[in-house]
């Protein structure tokens, strides 16, 4: 809401004026209106589920989908097809698109700034770092051996950038952290490109990972990233209403008794967790953390519970919906989801913008 | 802006502004009908950055394959003395380091401008689509062009323009909210970026890698050829830049207080959007994508000057600096087997984490 930024302090914007009479009156009578959409957004994101475990280059019909589950047997192609390769990957979008999506809107209402991504933390440039030196030096190259890399990539990375922006007596002030994530991301970005420039191979490998897909992922994987996103949308889930107070800027938040040094650690922590396990999973896909909370608020209006509970919502259909296209779009080839969410979301957000009165996090 | 209550138009004087209230030490330095506030730490700072900028480019034109001393070099650029010392100095190196300058400059400013414009940190020719863009353009020559220097610059210029526009023309209702044009710029940003994924992944092992030495940003092709349409393009937008740096001043202030304060905020919003997208228009024609500079250099000289806001002139001088060392590290460490790009974000990156670490605010 509060553009955050090198000039501002203290001149009120048009924005900020916009989020004080939107939290005034604009939420109570909201409220009975969103909840039907919730449930509509809630049914559509099964069917879209359904759709994800049945459709593909080989469609399944429902009552064979079904068996896979209650009768499941191992002769038939179907089934396997179903348990081994469907279901890992719809649960792993709906894992990972509900994580990207939340993360987005967490770091956006945490750092007041629209253009934060679930990836400013630092926790995508040090995944791909981890990830490059997996490739280019351990010569690693299947996602589940260096899934558990990136996943520490993600979380030393977010650590470091989170000790540098709280060094000083000022704590941990949301521009201070969006800088020192900017700037490790860039340092961490650099040596990764240079590793890839010098070495053709990990640069083969790096422009795949660097897409973000769900195909070719295992069980193991998703029973990997489940635990670690789980924890992420719980924690994202108990802020949620603290944040709120967060957006009225710090001051006001703090007259308002919010701790806001613990609600800061809280929600970095979400984000590592959120990001991180998802990144590792499914590779870096930030456009959705970026897009869907955008979307989302245009809709909802500024309570972070609403928009929490939409994108966790939104976030997978969007991912799922991608990932389905991309069965079909090159066919026999796949295309990733990562290049197909921002065809679907980006027209969305743009129509979304160009109608509604647009709206700062 | 301007407080001091003198009306004196006699001979060129300067005075120290006393009703100031707030804002950092300034002079006014005043000549017939013109002022200029001069602001102290400000100055000091530019004239610093001014003084290590000449010493590295004195060090990238000493050094090398063929070394020579300060007063060789003195000589060559006067166009006396020694031939090979002037072929080396005036052919080989001062190209690379003149247009080292010229371009890191370029994109300071280009930052410095569209951080204030969107009053915020994470401000860039990006949140336009530019970047994203220009990539597009570059990489349909590259992959699918054949490439050669000047049209892939042809390309990402178009690219980037072309994207700019698309932005500007979606983000229009009867005038330019800055905030839709945020959201709008990521979602045009978001729809290029898969493309140019989708065209990476698609393109030959060669030619992928080629595409992103390029994307990379390097100073490896510039010539007195090329020095000379860059010097042209900055030479008249630098000058703009400075002529509009007051009214993106007042604009700081919000749309209300800058129009009550005589500025026409939808023109100058305008007009300062076209400077600096042509002035990364320019730069990435001449060098590619070069990351980072547009972000690091205004937040640098920020912390260097103790202002409020980003100021032009020490983010061109930043920037020019910066880039100039990057240069020549990747030069000495690498010897041009790697982008200047690569080596722009590493050392930025850590001075900045340096400057952020040591900064401790009340």
């Amino acid at each position: 809401m509060i553009v955050t930024g090198a000039a501002d302090d203290g001149a009120l914007g048009v924005a900020d004026r916009a989020l004080v009479r939107a939290v005034g009156s604009g939420c109570r009578r909201r409220a009975g209106l969103l909840l039907p959409v919730l449930l509509v957004a809630l049914a559509v994101l099964v069917v879209v589920l359904a759709a994800s475990i049945l459709t593909g280059p080989r469609s399944i019909d429902l009552p064979t989908g079904l068996q896979a589950f209650t009768a499941y047997d191992s002769t038939n192609v179907d089934h396997v097809v179903v348990r081994a390769y469907r279901v890992p990957r719809t649960l792993l979008g709906l894992l990972c698109g509900s994580a990207f999506g939340v993360a987005g809107a967490l770091i956006q209402a945490m750092t007041r700034n629209p253009l934060a991504d679930p990836g400013l933390l630092g926790v995508n440039a040090g995944a791909a770092f981890f990830v490059t030196l997996a490739v280019g030096v351990f010569g690693w190259h299947s996602i589940g051996a260096y899934m558990w890399f990136a996943l520490l990539g993600a979380m030393t990375v977010a650590t470091l950038v989170y000790a540098i922006g709280t060094v000083g007596r000022g704590g941990a002030e949301p521009v201070r952290l969006i800088l020192a994530g900017v700037a490790l991301s860039a340092v961490l970005g650099g040596l990764s490109m240079s590793i890839s420039l010098i070495d053709p191979t990990t640069f083969n490998g790096m422009r795949h990972w660097a897409i973000g897909s769900m195909g070719g992922r295992d069980m193991t994987v998703v029973l990997t990233a489940a635990p670690v996103i789980l924890l992420g949308l719980v924690l994202a889930v108990a802020v949620a209403g603290s944040l709120n107070a967060m957006a009225l800027g710090d001051d006001l938040a703090q007259a308002f008794g919010t701790r806001l040094s613990h609600l800061r650690i809280v929600v970095v922590l979400a984000v590592t967790l959120l990001a991180g396990g998802a990144t590792a999973a499914a590779g870096p896909i930030t456009f959705i953390g970026l897009m869907v909370p955008h979307a989302v608020r245009l809709l909802t209006g500024p309570d972070q519970r609403w928009i929490i509970a939409f994108t966790i919502v939104l976030s997978p259909i969007l991912l799922l919906l991608a990932d389905l296209v991309g069965r079909f779009a090159l066919y026999p080839d796949e295309l990733e989801a990562g290049i197909l969410t921002a065809c679907i979301g980006a027209p969305v957000l743009i129509l979304l913008a160009r109608r509604g009165g647009a709206m700062a996090p | 802006m301007n407080s001091s209550a003198s009306m004196r138009r006699d001979n060129c004087r300067y005075e120290v502004d006393a009703t100031a209230l707030d804002g950092p030490a300034h002079r006014v330095i005043r000549c017939g009908p013109f002022s200029f506030k001069v602001e102290t730490h400000t100055a000091i700072a530019a004239l610093l950055l001014a003084i290590a900028l000449v010493a590295v480019a004195t060090l990238a034109l000493a050094g090398g394959a063929f070394p020579l001393r300060v007063g060789d070099i003195v000589s060559a650029l006067l166009g006396v003395g020694d031939e090979r010392a002037q072929l080396v100095v005036i052919e080989w190196r001062l190209p690379r380091v003149l247009g080292a300058v010229l371009i890191g400059m370029a994109l300071g400013v280009s930052g410095a401008i569209f951080q204030s414009l969107t009053r915020n940190p994470l401000g860039s020719p990006d949140v336009i689509g530019f970047s994203a863009g220009s990539y597009t353009g570059a990489l349909i020559v590259l992959l699918h062009l054949g490439g050669g220097y000047w049209l892939t610059a042809g390309g990402a210029v178009a690219g980037g323009f072309g994207a700019a526009a698309l932005v500007y023309a979606l983000a229009w209702r009867g005038g330019v909210d800055g905030f839709r044009m945020i959201l709008i710029g990521i979602g045009v940003s978001a729809l290029l970026g898969a493309f140019n994924m989708w065209m990476i992944r698609q393109a030959s092992l060669q030619a992928a890698l080629g595409a992103a030495f390029w994307g990379a940003g390097s100073l490896n092709g510039l010539g007195f050829d090329q020095l000379r349409f860059a010097a042209l393009a900055f030479a008249v937008l630098l000058p703009a830049s400075a002529y509009l740096a007051q009214a993106m001043r007042q604009m700081e202030l919000g749309d209300d207080v800058a129009r009550a304060t005589g500025v026409p905020v939808m023109r100058m919003r305008f007009a300062l959007t076209f400077v600096g997208v042509a002035l990364t228009a320019a730069a990435t024609a001449f060098a590619g994508p070069i990351a980072f500079i547009a972000l690091v250099a205004p937040q640098v000289a920020r912390r260097m000057t103790a202002t409020a806001s980003v100021s032009i002139l020490t983010s061109a001088l930043c920037g020019g600096l910066l880039l100039l060392v990057a240069d020549l590290a990747v030069q000495r460490a690498f010897g041009n087997q790697l982008p200047v790009g690569v080596m722009t974000v590493v050392i930025g990156g850590f001075y900045f984490i340096w400057l952020l670490v040591r900064e401790t605010r009340p």
